[in-house]
Parts: structure tokens; C-alpha cells; sequence
């Protein structure tokens, strides 16, 4: 391994510009000229707006326009749009209302844009907006997930029982034979809580219109700028793709909220031409609350069933999802195919049935969040593991191996074909990082100082390399999902590599250079990594799912092998030899058996002059291109061990130590995994521990600000101690199985199984806050002096 | 308006500005030191961390105006004549950023502990003293390990890189 190829702890290539101020956010892009946006959002959960009287705001210093629905329909702009179709039950396709980038004659929650507001300072608009009178006619709301079917509101008239889909997967039958059959049931009623994903960079949008070419440009805070382009153009009709440039610049943080397409950035670019003017928005964070599409938010009842040995023998969930007040780009896919694929978890269950109702609510849309379906699903299956363990007297470790799946390939009962793992293995080794055998001896040392000490496993595994694009389009998809990209040789030998994934703080100008530079044979410093404009990138499709590793990649593999390909046709050339007979290695093309070779810079160069070949069947220059499509989903796993001690005077939690061992396959960079690993952690033991948007009965989000919405801060968590196993991908040429949303998806109910382990009862919910554990230990106490 | 005047990263500048405009805004629109984030609108989140007159504040909490004659330094005037400072070098190697929004609050933040704490920093100290800046991505775990590996660094640094000296009368 060299110090900067495959597999070495390379130091990021874009920290230079971070680290020095001088990233290039969307908020840091400022066009000549450029006007600015502020949007006034309902302040009623839902509404029939009468009218919008904005006579007075217009005629205020600065204004240069204020807009409404009308004005976009006018236009023909269209709605917001989602990109899966999900069928019921009975075969009839999901009921979805309209989804209009600014309101027609209704809002369906607190932050729903009413109209726009386009002035020359944000001052100026933000002054105007409050002179904009709006005359609503307050409608009762339908906020609670779990009464939202059949409530008397109604959101849309095209879901009249709220209710957007049931769908079910899995086989009924046999997993009630199953249940019948089953020596023990055990039995869990769980509320994923929902969370707001708070990126720290707010989503921002500038619109800018080029009158003489007839071209328009976003830049935007997005994690798939293609997306965004096909969606704007084909959908929403702002232009034809070949006259809509969209520039996703440095993002700070996704974590999935940056994939959709909002209101906001439609409005901007549209705007722009309507105003003659580039028009910037920056969400204020109150805003991104409001607005950024929501996570999780489920509420599942669970039962899994044992024989008399302990083995598994079903797993059925009824589970209420809220999608919010629209459905959001691809909220449709992350209850059902981004959930319920994964309820076999890492264990051989041979009946698993899933039923999922979605139901529209008056509260912001909920779309994917890091992990996105597959923490859910690890919460449901992970909680229902351990409890069972504890029900039956067996050690969660050992009742865990007992029922890991050790034969691959594997098909589960819903869906997945898993390819490669090995769970077991995962989990000796984060039981020898964590001391299992000392846990003892540790609980009875926090007793002996009044605390409460537990210990609680997780053994996730998760579908990422999204995705097969026919296995997609099977399900609903309308989009294939797989990557893009081009390798331009620079007739020096230098390298730029365009990619369609696009990085917003996963390091692939440094991983991706990793690559090339590995597989070339020429420095890192020569390969430069090209993402987030459509203008300049050919196609993509973009990054979320843990996908730019195991697609993307495979993609830029791709394209190299091309390009040794076609260097190795102008080597013959050079070398005077015969094709078959160069080979390439360490940066070199060589003659077999001989001492002939040429250096890849000099074939680049020979490829560009073309001297050597002139009039042959070979075209000079040196760059290709590749889309790789997988062909399975990746299947990352691992265990995740959390003690946790807590102090039955306060209620604080305290993590102790954090183990965590993950089988992403084959890595470029552990220390960039291990990063990803850490910050998937962080937000997962904030949904366990912190986190919660919570809206009350009037549909008003009470959390709506760092102030209110608890984030993990340095002093929430503890340092982390990070294994890996490896078993390499089957399904790609690197290996690769991806690892971006591990930590989230494993830590939730490591944390609840510590706590619940440490409590000795099951009634915790999340985020189980200081107030929550306190009132739980008193009734461990309690039943402590009972017995 | 007002008129305010004010260093900014050694260099003196004076301006014309609607009162109400935030030391952040005055940065970032006025002087386009697009290095200092603005994260939150609560300051909670520490993006918008620079150097008053020596000590970290919030700049999206500070009135321009209120700054006549103060010095102020931000990310951008952190590094010397092309050489990274110490606590921005152990960033880089501690890989101490992933999107790097919150980045250069944290430095700030980072520089301001080892002020007022010292060299020898343990975790301990280092979370608690992290507490106004908020990342998303890195878990703070590789942040703490590069604010003790900067702090030290920042031991044998040459005095002519340190900051002026606090005024006398704080």
C-alpha cells in the first residue's frame, strides 16, 4: 500500500480551503446585481387562505415584486413532485394531494410558503412581508401520527381518510403459522421520534437568469445537483435541461435533507427571470425547521416469535408512518423499501410480514434522514432482540449469535439477497473491545456509588450501494440510481475525474484521488475531482444512501479501466509492439518480457499529439467515460455496544464507552470512514438521548431552534472506540459496501437497550431526556425495594 | 447610518452601515470574509466564532457599530504570512472537519481555549469548553483530539504569532 493509494489514512485534500475560511458555500456566492428573496409562511398549521392583500407591501422602498401561487401557475410552473409510487395493499396506486411550490388557496402547516416577497436588500423584504395581509380562514389540525387515519380533518381531498398508502411486504401466511406455532411471543410498542436533521449549513438558493443566452443557473445547497436539474425541468418545467445550469458548490451537511427539491430553490430560480434580477435566499434556521424535510416518525407495534430453543421464528410489525403535509421528493420509499427490506436484520427469519400506512398530518414533510428507513427498522428489530433475550433468560450476545444468518449468499422473506458478512465475527470482537466479562464487576462499582449501569448491543445491517436501478424501478422508483463519470487526461498526465456524486463533507476530492492515483500510478497531487455542476459534470445521480463509495466509485473504476484500456493502444503504437502484449502497472505501460516502457504521462502525451498513429483506427486524446449500474444492493453491518451509567438522582445518562465494529468491506481511507462512523453515532445518540420535533395539538412546532431542539454538543458524547472487519463486497469491482450511515442507524437502540438494561424494565421511550430516565428510575427504584 | 471603524485581521476599515447590521453581516456582505458562518439565529451554534479584541465572541451577537476601534480577527487572518496556524494544521491532520461549516467557529473557539486554559488540555476540559459550537458530522471525536494536539502545538509557537494582548482594563 502507498501513503496515499487505496487503503491509507490519506489527510483530506479539501481541508485546505476550510480550514482557512475559504470553503465556497451557496451563501458565500454573490452575484452582480443579485436581489433578495424572503418567503412569508403560514403561521396556522392549516388554512384556507380567503385572500392575500399585498397592495401596500409592493408600493414599500426595495420592493421589486412579490408573488403567489397564482403567479407560478400562470407560468406553468408545476408542483413539487414525489419520485415513488407506492401501491396499496389491493394493488390501487398511493393517494397523493398537490404539493405547489408556493400555496393555492390552502396551507397544511406551520412554515407552508404563502407567498414571495423579491426586494433589493433582505431588510427590505423581510419589512415588507410583515405589511402583507393575509386573510385565513383557521381549519382544525391533524398533527398525532398514530389517530391521523380516519381523523375528522382532512388534509388533502385526495387522501380523504389522511392515509397516503397501506402497503404490506412479506408473507402473511406462513408468519401466522409462525406466531401459532411459537413457544414465546414477544411483544413491543415503539415510537420512532421524529427529528429534524439540521445540517449546520441552512439550505440556501441563488437564481440567476442570462437573458441573452436564455439560460438559467441555481446554485444551491444540494446533495444531487442532476437531480435537481431533471426534476426543475421535466417536472416542474422551469427549462429545458440544456438551459438550466444547477451548481451545488461546498454543503455543509446533508445527511439527506440536501437531496429534494423544495419550494424555495424552485421559486428563486424562477424569480430570477421574473425579476430580471439573480435573487438569493438564505433559510434562517427557524426557517430550516420549519421547512427542511423532516425524519423518522414512526409509531410501530412489534412482536417477534421464538420456539422452545430459542430460535427465531417470525417477525411482524404494524407500523404508522407521518409523511407531513406533502409528500416529499422520495418520502414514499423510506417507510416501505427503505424499512421493511431490513426487518430480517442480521438474523435468519424465516417469516417476516410488514404492514405500513402513511398518513398525511399537518406538520412538515418527512423525508430520508441519515440512514432513512433502515434505522427504523434496526430500532424495531434490535429492541425486539434484546427484550426477547431478557424474556427468555438468554444472554443478548450469545441469543444473537445463536441466530445470526451464517450462510451467504442469504435471501431473507423480504426482498434482500444479502452476499457477504460475517455478524458473528463483528460481535466477538466489539465484546472484547467493550469487556463484556467485566460488565459484572462494573455495575456492581456504579451500585456501589448509587448509579444504575447497563449495557446494550446492536447489531445492525443496512441496504446501501442505492441502488440496482431495474430492482428500483420494480419497486416504484422513477429514476434509475446508478453513478456516472469521466476521466480527462490532461496531455501532461494530470488527471481530472468528473464525478456524479457529489460531496458535502465525505472527503471525495480526497478518496476518489485515492483511487485514480492507486490505480494510475501517478501522485495524488495529479488528480483533481471534479463534482456539483451540471455544466461541468456529464450526468449523475448523486450521493445519499451511501452510495458514492460502492457506486459512485465503481463508476470512476470504470472509466480508468477505459482509459488503461485506450493508453495501452497508444503505447503499442509507441513502443512499437503488439497490443496484446503491453502491460500496465506502477504508473507504467511496458512490453512484456522486454525492457520497453513509457510512463503514463508520456502516453498521455503521445495520445494528444498523436504522431505515432495518425490515419490508424485510433482517435487521439485520452478521456473516458463510464455510468456503472450494481447489480445488488450492499449490505454494511456491524455491532455497536453501548455502556451506559446513570445517575437515578438526576436522570442523566452518561455514555461510559461507545465499541463499535462495522464490516464496510474493503475501505479507501480508515481514517475517513472512522469520521463517518463517529458523526452517524453522534446523531444517532441524539435521536436516543436529545432529539425530538415535537408539535403541539394546534400543529405549531414548539422546537423550532437550537434553543428548543437539543443537538449533541462536545459534552454529550464520549470518545469512540472503532474496530472493523472485512469481508469484500461480491457485487463491486472495489468491494465496497459503504458506510456513511452506520453510526445512525446502529446507535438508537444500542442507547435504549444500555438504558433499559440499566433501568431492568422496558418503559423508556426516546429521546430518553434527563426528565424521562429520572421518572423511569423511580420506578426501577421502586420496584428495587419491592422485591 | 452610521460610521464605524475598525481592524479586521490587522487591516484598518471604516464604513457606512444601517445600525442594526450584525458584526457577521458586516463581515461577510461589507468586507466578503465569507469565512465566518452563520449557523443558527440563537447563537447556539457557534459558526459565526471570531476574535474581539482577542476573545472569542458570537459575531452573529454583536453589533458593527458597537465595535469603534476594536480589533477583530477571523478565520482569514488566522493563518501568517502562508503558514497555517497551529490549531489549523491539527484540524487538517486530526480530521477535525468533514463539510467544514462549522470549521472556522470551532478553530476560533479552539484558539480562544488554549488562551484561556493553556497548553495542556485534557477531554474533559476540551468538551466543556466546546460547548457554543455545534458540529453535525464528526461526532466532536476527532475535534477534541485536534484541539489537544493544536493546544500543544500552540506551546512552541513564536510569540510573534499570537494575538495583540487583552486591553488593561478587562
Amino acid at each position: 500500500m502507498s501513503a496515499t493509494g487505496i487503503g491509507a489514512s490519506v489527510r483530506r485534500k479539501e481541508d485546505h480551503r476550510f480550514i482557512t475560511g475559504q470553503g465556497r458555500y451557496t451563501d458565500d456566492i454573490n452575484r452582480p446585481g443579485q436581489a433578495h428573496a424572503y418567503f412569508l409562511r403560514s403561521p396556522h398549521a392549516h388554512a384556507t387562505i380567503k385572500s392575500i392583500d399585498f397592495k401596500a407591501a409592493a408600493g414599500m422602498p426595495g420592493i421589486l415584486g412579490v408573488y403567489t401561487g397564482d403567479d407560478l401557475a400562470a407560468d406553468k410552473v408545476g408542483g413539487l413532485i414525489c419520485g415513488w409510487m407506492i401501491h396499496n395493499k389491493d394493488g390501487s396506486p398511493m393517494r397523493a394531494g398537490a404539493h405547489p411550490a408556493l400555496a393555492q388557496g390552502k396551507v397544511r402547516y406551520v412554515g407552508d410558503h404563502v407567498c414571495v416577497i423579491v426586494a433589493e436588500t433582505l431588510a427590505q423584504a423581510r419589512d415588507a412581508s410583515e405589511a402583507i395581509v393575509v386573510d385565513y380562514d383557521v381549519l382544525t389540525a391533524v398533527v398525532d401520527t398514530a389517530s391521523a387515519a380516519g381523523a375528522k380533518t382532512v388534509v388533502h381531498a385526495e387522501a380523504p381518510d389522511n392515509t397516503v398508502f397501506n402497503w404490506h411486504l412479506g408473507n402473511k401466511d406462513e408468519t401466522e403459522a409462525a406466531f401459532k406455532a411459537a413457544k414465546h411471543v414477544t411483544r413491543l410498542d415503539i415510537v420512532n421520534n421524529r427529528l429534524v436533521p439540521n445540517a449546520m449549513e441552512p439550505r440556501a438558493a441563488v437564481g440567476d437568469y442570462d437573458d441573452g443566452d436564455g439560460v438559467f443557473t441555481l446554485y444551491t445547497t444540494s446533495q444531487n445537483p442532476h437531480v435537481a436539474r431533471l426534476v426543475l425541468s421535466a417536472f416542474i418545467g422551469i427549462a429545458p435541461e440544456n438551459k438550466l445550469r444547477v451548481v451545488a458548490p461546498d454543503v455543509g451537511g446533508g445527511f439527506g435533507s440536501k437531496i429534494f427539491i423544495y419550494a424555495e430553490e424552485t421559486v428563486c430560480v424562477w424569480a430570477a427571470k421574473k425579476v430580471g434580477r439573480p435573487v438569493k435566499w438564505n433559510s434562517d434556521r427557524t426557517e430550516a425547521f420549519l421547512s427542511d424535510a423532516h425524519g423518522r416518525d414512526h409509531v410501530t407495534h412489534a412482536e417477534l416469535a421464538t420456539d422452545a430453543d430459542g430460535k427465531i421464528t417470525g417477525l411482524r410489525v404494524k407500523t404508522t408512518a407521518n409523511l407531513g403535509a406533502y409528500l416529499s421528493t422520495f418520502s414514499s420509499s423510506v417507510p416501505t423499501y427503505l424499512y421493511a427490506p431490513l426487518l430480517s436484520g442480521s438474523y435468519d427469519i424465516p417469516a417476516i410480514y410488514a404492514e405500513v400506512d402513511a398518513v398525511y398530518t399537518n406538520t412538515a414533510p418527512v423525508d430520508a434522514y441519515r440512514g432513512a428507513g433502515r434505522p427504523e427498522a434496526t430500532f424495531v428489530v434490535e429492541r425486539l432482540i434484546e427484550v426477547a433475550a431478557r424474556q427468555l433468560g438468554r444472554d443478548p450476545a450469545k441469543f444473537r449469535m445463536q441466530n445470526y444468518i451464517k450462510k451467504f449468499p442469504h435471501q431473507t422473506p423480504v426482498i434482500m439477497m444479502y452476499d457477504a458478512g460475517n455478524y458473528g465475527a463483528a460481535l466477538k470482537k466489539a465484546l472484547e473491545i467493550i469487556d463484556y466479562k467485566g460488565i459484572g464487576k462494573r455495575k456492581r462499582d456504579s451500585a456501589r456509588n448509587g448509579k444504575l449501569r447497563g449495557i446494550g448491543f446492536s447489531s445492525y445491517i443496512e441496504a446501501c450501494g442505492i441502488a440496482p436501478s431495474a430492482a428500483v424501478g420494480s419497486l416504484g422508483a422513477g429514476v434509475g440510481l446508478w453513478e456516472s463519470a469521466e476521466v480527462r487526461v490532461n496531455p501532461v498526465g494530470t488527471v481530472e475525474v468528473l464525478t456524479g456524486s457529489h460531496s458535502h463533507g465525505q472527503g471525495h476530492e480526497t478518496t476518489f484521488a485515492q483511487l485514480v492515483s492507486d490505480k494510475l500510478g501517478i501522485p495524488i497531487e495529479n488528480v483533481s475531482i471534479i463534482h456539483g455542476d451540471t455544466d461541468k459534470v456529464q450526468m449523475g445521480m448523486g450521493t445519499y444512501g451511501s452510495r458514492s463509495g460502492a457506486v459512485g466509485m465503481s463508476a470512476i473504476f470504470k472509466a480508468v479501466d477505459k482509459v488503461i484500456a485506450k493508453g495501452k493502444k497508444v503505447a503499442a503504437y509507441v513502443l512499437e509492439a503488439d497490443e496484446a502484449d503491453i502491460d500496465f502497472a506502477d504508473g507504467h505501460f511496458s512490453v512484456k518480457g522486454t525492457d520497453r516502457k513509457l510512463d503514463f504521462g508520456s502516453c498521455a502525451l503521445q495520445a494528444y499529439v498523436a504522431h505515432k498513429f495518425n490515419g490508424q483506427d485510433l482517435e487521439p486524446g485520452l478521456k473516458e467515460g463510464a455510468f456503472y449500474d450494481p447489480t445488488n444492493f450492499t449490505f454494511p453491518a456491524g455491532v455497536h455496544i453501548c455502556e451506559v451509567e446513570i445517575d437515578p438522582a438526576t436522570g442523566v445518562t452518561k455514555i461510559e464507552r461507545w465499541a463499535a465494529v462495522d464490516d464496510f468491506g474493503n475501505v479507501i481511507n480508515p481514517m475517513i470512514v472512522e469520521g463517518q462512523v463517529h458523526g452517524g453515532i453522534a446523531q444517532g445518540v441524539g435521536q436516543a438521548l436529545l432529539e425530538g420535533a415535537k408539535y403541539n395539538s394546534d400543529g405549531q412546532l414548539v422546537t423550532a431552534s437550537f434553543m428548543d431542539y437539543c443537538m449533541p454538543r462536545a459534552d454529550d458524547l464520549p470518545s469512540f472506540e472503532v474496530g472493523m472487519t472485512v469481508t469484500a463486497c461480491p457485487s463491486n469491482p472495489l468491494g465496497i459496501k459503504g458506510c456513511g450511515e452506520a453510526g445512525a442507524i446502529a446507535a438508537p437502540p444500542a442507547v435504549i437497550n444500555a438504558i433499559t438494561d440499566a433501568l431492568g424494565h422496558e418503559d423508556i421511550a426516546m429521546p430518553a431526556t434527563p426528565q424521562a430516565v429520572w421518572r423511569a428510575a423511580q420506578k426501577s427504584i421502586t420496584r428495587m425495594a419491592a422485591e | 447610518m452610521a460610521t464605524v471603524s475598525m481592524t479586521v485581521n490587522g487591516k484598518a476599515v471604516t464604513a457606512s452601515i444601517d445600525p442594526r447590521t450584525l458584526l457577521v453581516q458586516y463581515l461577510r456582505e461589507n468586507l466578503r470574509l465569507t469565512g465566518t458562518h452563520v449557523g443558527c439565529d440563537t447563537s447556539q451554534c457557534g459558526a459565526c466564532v471570531v476574535h474581539i479584541d482577542g476573545k472569542a465572541a458570537k459575531a452573529c451577537t454583536v453589533l458593527a457599530v458597537s465595535l469603534e476601534g476594536a480589533s477583530v480577527m477571523t478565520i482569514e487572518g488566522l493563518a501568517m504570512n502562508g503558514t497555517l496556524h497551529p490549531m489549523q494544521e491539527a484540524f487538517r491532520e486530526h480530521h477535525g472537519l468533514q463539510c467544514g461549516f462549522c470549521t472556522p467557529g470551532m478553530i476560533m473557539s479552539a484558539v480562544d481555549i488554549v488562551n484561556r486554559r493553556g497548553h495542556a488540555l485534557d477531554e474533559k476540559t476540551i468538551r466543556e469548553d466546546l460547548d457554543g459550537n455545534i458540529c453535525r458530522c464528526t461526532g466532536y471525536h476527532n475535534i477534541v483530539k485536534a484541539v489537544a494536539a493544536g493546544a500543544e502545538a500552540m506551546a512552541g509557537q513564536s510569540m510573534d504569532r499570537k494575538e495583540p494582548p487583552r486591553q488593561a482594563a478587562e
